[in-house]
């Protein structure tokens, strides 16, 4: 087994685009932990989709065994952070995990706010920070002005940024060298009780969870009989092991290493990310600090398309659970859309992820309803609970009031776009705390929002208001007293429930009249006039018509028309089975996808 | 009874709207000619019942030299049983002269189909038809005067740059003449045509729907004041003067199409022909078959019988529906019911269009469409 002094625990601590994964495949290229041939592009990220968005969603931890000149061997263990802001709390976890991070900031395009907050995090965890540019070899790289906003933020000596290109592997060699020399080797007593943190999990369809973890006290062998103490959970470590390429199975691992766990366990539900393990004969006295219960943050309602794929969608939705406990969901029904599920998530991108590997991993496309955070509702009898969905809303006369999330939105762009920004906020009842230049062309702007707003068109909408030059990245702050309506979408007269939503008061009325335009837009016209309107309690607040449909007729129809206009037919038939019917009004499948799209 | 069609597919010019199968390039007139005459011989078994109606269409038949066209149906003569009633020629009124019509009347023709489509100078040169407004007024004098009473003409409403005014002005016209068949089509913006093109980088405007279907209204009413019955959606006939040949398509009778992109039905099945000249030409040559068959299913003809005859002014017999397709008599009455008071009038034994219905004929077929994987 390694000295503990030969092991540096690291992660990267990158925007999305950064660079983060080609530099990644560089040093594990670079020290023969992967040859060429194994080669993927990106190795880190094993999923499609993470591989397309150029984000990682689930961190891994990857083992280097690096020659310093010093003529020593060392073991340096690369733990991946997922890389969005929905995913913060994960973050956190594998940081707490390091001794140090890699700073690594993309020259052309400076730092980025999602960077900030982890950097942050990173340093709150007192980690040592290499700071790396990356894309040093691109034209339009700013070394000198990236070089300063740095320092500005992490108060180093500008010597100590390192310079580096993924793609041609430039700087490669001196990261590792810097890792090796500036990070602190990990502390601890080994022959104290076994105290291990859970940094990541992850579900193998044949050996159930597998725990990813970082030993701070202690040595875990296999076979031990282990304890999960926020879990309060004990099993026995059938396997224990180490990160390569693919999992190596070893007999024990000791204090400042990073493994894997295979208990038996089938569902990542029982593994919680930032519990602690520890031996069940001999516990440590107290778990590692800064474990939470990550509660989603965003609902919406999942339909399948086709209500007979109801069970598949279960199931789906079963199997993605298996490896993303952060997803959560129960049964709901819908006039509209039948059978389906609330889900909850623990932001609009994870709610989007979901949707995405439902129809590629699972092949299920589904409708997903007007998304709402979760409220705290009193009541008059001076109950209080939890709503989710629309519907749970109380009555007005048995409400006494709601709460709903806030959150700290910070956002880092160029100076030019500050008075659109704080527009949108101020739109988005948002209130700004804070404004600091991080260098002359770089500022940051803290705001209280309300969750609520960034729910939908946000991110959207500040993408094209700064023209991209804007990066986002929030925390959850408190719940607070607000004022809720439910809005009420309305066809000829029918609610339409799946088009329920919950929203500000002052809102109501510019969120009603859209949803209405929109529909306006997505409802084919039928044989009578549809009115579509938009109430809250008894009062219409909205109100659109659309004509009905007057002239319908094929011209001709003699021998040789009669099977092309057949199939037509057939066609359109077939469309109009994919509308659900409200009331006597057909509504295709694609208004429920559509009506929150920007026009 | 059973029908020919007989598919010339050459024009002198393409129409701006038309989506028919047709070449401009004359050359393999002859050939293909010659092709169909093969596929005669080789379909000969195809119907079982004597031909009543011969139609040729096109395309434009008229194009044909009268030997090519004593050919056909020489060889249709030697092939089937024949039985003819009616046998109806597709002309172009530039097609259309004494000596012609004196010939086609010697060759048993009966029936004239003339495609004049307006009587306005303007329309036609804006279509890219290859005849003028005189010529298409002519050609109606001519034939009446050789002695073709049995006439049908072609009109086409509801396009942008036809007015009220020039609508009836044509509707008069029609009057005038006696003319004792006509069929009327509503303007299809068809893609891959010049006019789907224009109609997509907005060179052209299409008339609004309102107008269209004002325009559709006023042709109802007048040709119904004029004494026509409008007996399908767009074929208006004096008493007894309906067209057979196409009237067998609504009763579902077989026939058999011939020349490239022509169908064929013969009552479990539908088959079509190679819409290309050059290939109908060498898959004829080789011996190869020219032609797709697609196998009716009972849904299929329930679907087809429900679309044909819901444009037909016998409409949908309860009779028929309960004794062709018992599976589906339910399904039938409990999705056409919407519809019945305004749009279909339901007397004792039928379903019929009503007035207001004709204007959507197409989303009441597909209302009570059967589609496979259906709860009902
Ligand atoms: S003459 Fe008839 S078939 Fe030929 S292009 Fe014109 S409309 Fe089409």
């Amino acid at each position: 087994m390694h000295p503990m002094k030969n092991i540096r625990n690291f992660c990267v601590i990158a925007h999305i685009d950064h660079g983060k994964s080609t530099l990644s495949d560089r040093l594990l290229e670079m020290t023969s932990t992967i040859s060429a041939r194994e080669m993927q592009n990106q190795a880190l990220d094993d999923m499609d989709l993470e591989r397309e968005r150029g984000i990682t969603i689930k961190s891994h931890a990857i083992q280097i065994k690096y020659a310093h000149s010093d003529g020593e061997t060392y073991t340096l263990n690369l733990i991946d952070t997922p890389g969005h802001v929905d995913f913060s709390y994960e973050v956190s976890r594998s940081i707490a995990a390091c001794e140090g991070a890699l700073l690594l900031v993309d020259a052309s395009q400076g730092i980025q706010a999602q960077t900030i907050s982890n950097l942050y995090l990173a340093i709150e965890h007192d980690l040592e920070i290499i700071p790396i540019l990356n894309k040093v070899d691109m034209e339009s790289a700013m070394i000198e002005d990236v070089s300063d906003q740095i320092v500005d933020l992490i108060g180093c000596d500008p010597e100590e940024i390192l310079q580096a290109s993924g793609k041609t592997g430039q700087g490669v060699q001196e990261i590792l060298d810097a890792i090796v020399l500036r990070i602190p080797a990990p502390q601890g007593d080994p022959q104290a009780p076994l105290q291990a943190l859970i940094f990541d999990s992850m579900f193998n369809p044949f050996r159930g969870v597998i725990a990813y973890f970082r030993i701070f006290n202690g040595t875990i062998n296999t076979g031990d009989r282990v304890r999960f103490v926020n879990a309060g959970k004990e099993y026995e470590a059938n396997e224990i092991g180490i990160l390569k390429m693919k999992e190596e199975p070893c007999k024990s691992l000791g204090t400042g290493n990073v493994g894997y766990i295979i208990t038996g366990i089938k569902e990542s539900k029982e593994i919680k990310v930032g519990d602690t393990i520890t031996h069940a004969e001999r516990p440590c006295s107290k778990s590692i600090k800064g474990f939470e219960d990550v509660k989603p943050m965003v609902f919406a309602g999942i339909f399948p398309i086709d209500n007979e794929d109801y069970e598949d969608l279960r199931d789906s939705l079963e199997k993605l659970q298996l490896n993303d406990a952060s997803l959560v969901f129960e049964p709901e029904t819908s006039a509209a859309l039948g059978f389906g599920f609330r889900c909850g998530f623990l932001g609009m991108l994870h709610l989007e992820i979901i949707q995405e590997r439902l129809s590629r991993e699972f092949d299920q496309e589904v409708i997903t309803t007007i998304p709402n955070v979760s409220y705290y509702a009193h009541t008059t009898a001076g109950e209080n609970f939890m709503i989710h969905t629309p519907n749970d809303l109380p009555d007005v006369s048995a409400l006494n009031y709601v709460e709903e999330p806030y959150i700290e939105a910070q956002i880092i762009t160029k100076p030019e776009y500050i008075g659109t920004i704080m527009n949108l906020c101020l739109d988005k009842r948002g209130v700004l705390t804070k404004q600091h230049y991080l260098t002359q062309d770089r500022v940051e702007l803290t705001f209280d929002l309300p969750l609520a707003e960034i729910v939908f068109d946000f991110y959207d909408k500040l993408k094209s208001i700064s023209r991209g030059y804007a990066s986002f990245d929030y925390a959850p702050t408190e719940y607070r007293r607000s004022q809720l309506v439910k809005l009420d979408i309305k066809l000829n007269g029918e609610s339409v429930d799946a088009l329920s939503a919950l929203v500000h008061k002052d809102k109501a009325y510019a969120f009603g009249r859209r949803i209405c335009s929109r529909l306006k837009t997505l409802l084919p016209r039928q044989q009578f006039v549809i009115a579509i309107q938009a109430a809250v309690g008894a009062k219409i607040i909205a109100r659109e018509t659309i004509s009905a449909l007057r002239k319908d007729v094929t011209a001709k129809c003699y021998g040789g028309d009669i099977s092309r206009k057949r199939k037509l037919l057939e066609k359109q038939k077939k469309g109009k089975k994919k509308m659900r019917q409200i009331g006597s009004v057909e509504v295709p499948q694609k208004a429920f996808l559509e009506v929150l799209k920007l026009e | 009874m059973a029908g020919i069609y007989i598919h010339i597919p050459f024009c002198k010019k393409a129409c701006h709207y038309c989506n028919f199968h047709f070449s401009t390039s004359l050359k393999s007139i002859d050939a293909v000619v010659q092709s169909i005459k093969t596929e005669i011989s080789k379909q000969s078994s195809y119907l079982k019942e004597p031909v009543t109606t011969i139609y040729f269409g096109g395309g434009t038949p008229s194009i044909l030299n009268t030997s090519l066209l004593e050919s056909i149906l020489a060889k249709l003569e030697s092939h089937f049983s024949l039985a003819t009633e009616e046998i109806t020629l597709e002309c172009n009124p530039d097609d259309i002269t004494f000596e012609k019509l004196a010939e086609w009347n010697r060759l048993g023709i009966n029936r004239l189909s003339i495609g004049v489509q307006s009587f306005h100078e303007h329309h036609l040169t804006w279509m890219n038809r290859s005849h003028n407004a005189e010529q298409s007024i002519n050609s109606i004098k001519w034939a009446q005067k050789a002695g073709f009473e049995n006439l049908t003409i072609d009109l086409i409403f509801g396009f942008a740059g036809l007015s009220k005014t020039e609508l009836k002005e044509n509707l008069r016209v029609v009057q005038k003449y006696a003319i004792p068949h006509l069929s009327v089509y509503g303007m299809t913006i068809e893609p891959k045509t010049a006019l789907g093109h224009q109609t997509k980088t907005g060179q052209y405007l299409p008339l609004p729907e309102a107008e269209a279907n004002a325009q559709m209204l006023m042709i109802m009413e007048e040709l119904d004041r004029q004494g026509y019955e409008q007996y399908e959606i767009s074929n208006y006939a004096m008493p007894k003067k309906r067209a057979l040949h196409n009237s067998n398509y609504w009763q579902g009778a077989t026939y058999l199409g011939l020349g490239p992109g022509a169908h064929s039905f013969n009552g479990t099945s539908r088959h079509w022909n190679i819409a290309n000249n050059q290939k109908y030409i060498k898959l004829i040559q080789q011996g190869q078959p020219v032609y797709e068959v697609e196998q009716l299913s009972t849904i299929d003809r329930y679907n087809e019988y429900v679309m044909i005859r819901l444009r037909t002014i016998e409409g949908i017999n309860l009779d028929q529906i309960e004794n062709l397709f018992p599976a589906y008599f339910n399904y039938f009455i409990q999705n056409i019911r919407p519809f019945i008071g305004k749009h279909v009038q339901k007397t004792e034994s039928s379903y019929r269009l009503t007035q207001k219905g004709k204007f959507i004929t197409d989303l009441i077929t597909s209302a009570v469409f059967k589609v496979n994987r259906e709860s009902d």
